[in-house]
């Protein structure tokens, strides 16, 4: 099945959730962020996917974008790829752990190094960086660290 | 009194008089034990130098010790993050002394391709004193070889006259560096 197939029979499956169809070299479906839960959820139990293997954030000029891939381990074929966008002051948007558990550590991570916040993790604080760190390294406008050395 | 009067034949053919310098060289020089330790995919390099095909114990160096109070040589293998910069420094605070650093690598000379990272300290030799430096990516295990052979060379050119090691002012404690806000800070009430 096609990424396009996939699209059109999602959104004539899921009428209530208006997604957007993002043709590229990765086709993905563009969800809305107060939308994600349920279609997740409708993704989870009723189309099987129920393995979100990797949760990306992505620093654009005007706006955050989370990128989450997701497959089955019933039947084949994948990824198949949601993005959200979040605004980009104070990005938010709402937590899929309760779906699938594998979205804890992404989304801390995702928080950690884009600073994009995900209401509802049971969990929120950095995971690579330490704490009491200031900023989030993989912004575009992070401006560097500053260390201190013994030699020079 | 000449010496054949004082030392008795059978021992003249068994006593050997040399400096004390080269022979307590000599004696460090071929048995440096490597801490066994490893910090990135240099590391692997180093693991197969151990091995028969290239036999590291040919050099004096029987195993890498698992305690770095065992230890006289740290062979860094590769990128030190800033995550991992005070474990690093405390490791080689434990060391007794002497002891000598192996920067082994791109990452660890200079931090390589991670250099202007936000995770990566730019070379080793920010935080240790480094004896050698072993350049490629990841060196191969000859050039290892080679590195600790030009490590030898250093251990025998030293005197005890003159080696840091032995002096009593000597500074013997690298303060290990804490996480701050923007990066590794330098420790409160840092005595140098």
């Amino acid at each position: 099945m096609t990424a396009k197939e996939t699209f059109d029979r999602l959104a004539a499956k899921f009428p209530q959730f208006p997604l957007g169809y993002l043709e590229g070299k990765d086709t993905a479906i563009l969800v809305k962020g107060e939308n994600l839960v349920g279609l997740a959820q409708h993704m989870r139990d009723d189309e099987e996917y129920d393995y979100c293997s990797s949760i990306t954030g992505v620093d654009y000029p005007d706006r955050f974008e989370v990128v989450y891939h997701l497959y089955s381990t019933k039947k084949e074929g994948g990824p198949v790829i949601l993005k959200v966008h979040a605004e980009r002051e104070n990005p938010m948007l709402p937590s899929v752990v309760s779906i699938w558990p594998t979205a804890n550590w992404q989304e801390r991570e995702v928080w950690d190094l884009m600073g994009i916040r995900f209401s509802g993790h049971p969990n929120l604080t950095r995971i690579l960086m330490w704490e009491g760190f200031e900023g989030h390294p993989l912004r575009k406008d992070f401006p560097g660290s500053e260390d201190e050395y013994i030699f020079g | 009194m000449t010496q054949e009067d004082t030392v008795p034949p059978e021992l003249k053919r068994n006593v050997f008089i040399a400096p004390v310098d080269w022979i307590y060289n000599l004696g460090r020089a071929a048995s440096v034990w490597p801490v066994m330790f490893g910090v990135a995919c240099c590391a692997f390099e180093m693991i197969v130098t151990v091995t028969s095909r290239f036999d590291l114990a040919r050099f004096g160096m029987e195993f890498l010790r698992a305690s770095p109070r065992q230890s006289e040589l740290m062979i860094v293998s590769g990128t030190v993050t800033k995550k991992m910069a005070p474990q690093v420094v405390r490791l080689y605070d434990q060391m007794p002394e002497p002891k000598y650093v192996l920067a082994m690598g791109a990452c660890a000379i200079s931090g390589g391709p991670f250099k202007d990272g936000y995770n990566v300290v730019p070379g080793v030799d920010k935080l240790l004193p480094v004896n050698v430096y072993v350049p490629g990516c990841p060196p191969r295990p000859e050039s290892l070889l080679d590195a600790i052979l030009k490590l030898h060379k250093q251990i025998r050119a030293e005197t005890i006259r003159t080696s840091p090691w032995y002096r009593k002012d000597a500074d013997r404690e690298i303060p290990v560096p804490e996480y701050g806000p923007r990066g590794l800070v330098l420790p409160k009430g840092d005595k140098s």
